[in-house]
């Protein structure tokens, strides 16, 4: 115990504050929170339009007007000494300005987006659909075992086999969903290929993850339906209570424990968001599905950074615990 | 307010007769209690009268309306339960009020009826609690307010004083005997303690294997038992039974007598029997009269138990052939254990068999 889990954290948090690299012959120094300031950097420019001698905003083709490039600014520029060597993350128009918000470590901050995208699509997604088929297969039905060990097959298989597999189902020439679409609307469907364009590719993992691990938290679901007792059921019917009725005042409430554990199970499963990742995309196309463990691991093996990878473990340590904290506080007992 | 009758109920799960055909006429404000030892489909025929089971066969009318595909909350009825089933997240006010909310009752309304039907049960000062905050009387009480409120036809209690300690029972017993004079509704209870049975009922329907044994008032049912069942069923301590023969017999009367018993006259009430038969004899603990020694017409035997509870004093006796026999006498006497003694009885509270 104290081996594996607490030692690990500890080295996690100690290398995260020194510039340990994997095979460096230097000894690590302790270099404060530069890691995390490299990594959480953030900066603000404001730009300009160029204008030509008069003061006129000079407008290109589109009739948009120009700015300077930013590298003016993070390059060999002692007058911006708060973005130098930044990238711009993104940009919007503030009146004839242009703000552009520059972060350090660019590929991080994809990763932070994707991430939080992905767990605000996938928790309440997974969570939702999970308690659903839950109360399809609590029915008292013959050969409803048979529903049960299918749904939960998925989750027996490895998620690295189940993310290949995915990978054929998602392939932009013969693959299987392009197939069956196409098939369906009566070959009117354009073949996509899922994984390779950045605007689908997150969008692919997110349904492969959801229909993965739905039957794990069905599972727990299933176990919260029966722990409420049958009478309450029965009692709910004599009052005269519909289906919905019955679920808002008896079954909804009996599962409330339930459902904050799944909700804060299912958040950090997706946090943790890594297998499917390195199987199928590796993070790109573009950075488009880069995770936050994703560049953890990536940095850390990768590119021998440990004390790099550490600092990104850190930072998502405490992600996770403050939206669970958050969660149980929102989920607690009001009385 | 309403009549009910079941005509020819059946019941069975696959190739299981759990109800054989049960005929029962209940009238309305009637208080009838279905008593009988587990697994006699007592219970399972109030979930049938209140549509949680389905009926195999027969016919079920409430008000002269045929109830058997109707939905529970289509039929006019409210059940209270063994384990109360009050919904554990809410308050008082809205369990109580839950057949309302769900019905879409405007909420002045609301108010005002859970407000009647608490004072009726007299718990006011519970009403914005929650059920972890209550004894088990009092969660039987929001129970039977949620049944109240609603204003029912019939009223199903199932075995609700069970999970109650015995002094509180005997309270709520109390509570719900009021509470049917106060409303005077038709309500059906159900039970497998013969007391509750024949304190509360105005008609008892004694149920054994799926099949009704006996329906009548709670002192039909005592002094005139249709069958063995019935007899040994009711009272407290049960019945005794001892087997003799007969030995003769005229027009009115029967002389009886075995190993255990010295010879006795019977009437005969009309029976049929031939000298050799064997006839089985009851008779309630509280009829047999303890001597020590030797009595005349009587059953002999010696005592293997005495209690003794002050202002009564019950003996196990174990008679000369082995078989046992109770006998409860009203005051305290004391009998050592060993002792012979002679029970006597007044032939004419004897039943026959």
């Amino acid at each position: 115990m104290l081996l594996f889990i607490v030692v690990p954290f500890i080295l996690a948090i100690v290398f995260s504050l020194t510039n340990q690299r994997l095979m460096s012959p230097n000894a690590a120094e302790y270099v404060g929170l530069e890691n995390y300031t490299n990594m959480l950097d953030l900066g603000v420019l404001v730009v300009d339009p160029v204008m030509d001698a008069d003061g006129a905003i000079l407008l290109d083709k589109n009739g948009d007007n120009q700015y300077p490039r930013l590298r003016k600014f993070t390059r060999n520029n002692p007058g911006y000494p708060d973005v130098k060597g930044m990238k711009e993350w993104f940009s919007f128009s503030w009146g004839e300005q242009k703000v552009a918000i520059m972060a350090s470590d660019l590929v991080f901050m994809k990763a932070l987006v994707n991430t939080f995208t992905f767990v605000a699509f996938v928790a309440p997604i997974q969570g939702a659909l999970a308690l659903v088929l839950a109360l399809l297969i609590n029915q008292p039905l013959r050969g409803i075992h048979i529903f049960r060990s299918i749904y939960f097959m998925p989750v027996v298989v490895s998620i690295v086999v189940v993310s290949l597999l995915w990978r054929f189902i998602y392939d932009g020439q013969n693959g299987l969903l392009n197939s069956a679409l196409s098939t369906l609307t009566l070959g009117y469907f354009e073949p996509v290929n899922w994984l390779g364009n950045p605007d689908t590719a997150l969008g692919s993992i997110m349904a492969m993850s959801i229909w993965q691990a739905v039957g794990f938290h069905m599972i727990i679901w299933l176990s919260g339906l029966q722990t409420i007792s049958p009478t309450l059921y029965e009692a709910a019917k004599i009052e005269g209570a519909s289906p919905w009725q019955t679920f808002r005042y008896v079954t909804w409430p009996g599962l409330r424990n339930t459902a904050v554990l799944v909700v804060i199970v299912i958040t950090m499963q997706a946090f943790s968001l890594f297998a499917q990742i390195d199987v199928m995309t590796s993070g790109g196309p573009l950075d488009s599905t880069q995770t936050i463990v994703y560049q953890a691991v990536e940095r850390g093996y990768g590119k021998q950074d440990i004390s790099g990878g550490s600092a990104m473990s850190v930072v998502l340590f405490l992600i996770v615990l403050s939206i669970s904290l958050l969660q149980r506080y929102l989920t607690r007992e009001k009385n | 307010m309403a009549d009910l009758q079941l005509k020819s109920i059946k019941k069975s799960y696959g190739s299981t007769q759990v109800i054989n055909g049960v005929d029962i006429d209940i009238k309305d404000g009637e208080f009838v209690v279905f008593v009988g030892p587990s697994g006699c489909g007592k219970s399972t025929l109030l979930r049938m009268i209140a549509g949680l089971e389905d009926i195999t066969g027969g016919e079920l009318t409430i008000d002269g309306d045929v109830v058997n595909n109707l939905q529970p909350k289509e039929r006019g009825i409210a059940m209270v339960f063994q384990s109360y089933a009050i919904f554990p997240h809410m308050t008082v006010r809205e369990n109580v009020g839950f057949g309302l909310t769900v019905s879409g009752v405007p909420k002045s309304e609301k108010v005002r009826r859970v407000n009647e039907a608490a004072q009726v049960l007299q718990m006011e000062h519970l009403l914005e609690r929650r059920p972890s905050q209550l004894s088990g009387g009092q969660r039987q009480r929001v129970a039977i307010g949620r049944a109240i409120v609603r204003d029912p036809k019939v009223f199903l209690f199932d075995e609700p004083l069970s999970n109650l300690d015995a002094a509180l029972r005997m309270d709520m017993r109390m509570e719900i005997s009021k509470l049917h004079k106060k409303l005077g509704a038709t309500m059906i209870y159900v039970t497998h303690d013969q007391v509750e049975a024949m304190t509360l009922a105005d008609k008892i329907v004694v149920l054994k294997d799926g099949e009704v044994q006996q329906i009548g008032s709670p002192m039909e049912l005592f002094h005139n038992p249709a069958n063995r069942f019935v007899a040994g069923f009711l009272g407290s301590p049960s019945m005794n039974f001892v087997s003799t023969e007969v030995i003769s017999y005229d027009d009115t009367s029967i002389t009886v007598g075995s190993e255990v018993l010295d010879a006795v006259t019977l009437p005969r009430n009309g029976r049929d029997v031939v000298v050799g038969d064997t006839l089985e004899l009851g008779i309630r603990p509280q009829y047999l009269e303890p001597h020590h020694g030797d009595v005349k017409g009587a059953l002999h035997g010696s005592v293997s138990l005495s209690e003794r509870l002050g202002t009564e004093t019950v003996l196990d006796v174990a008679l000369l052939d082995g078989n046992k026999v109770i006998a409860s006498i009203s005051q305290d006497q004391q009998f050592e254990v060993g002792d012979k003694i002679s029970l006597y009885f007044d032939v004419n509270r004897v039943h026959i068999f």
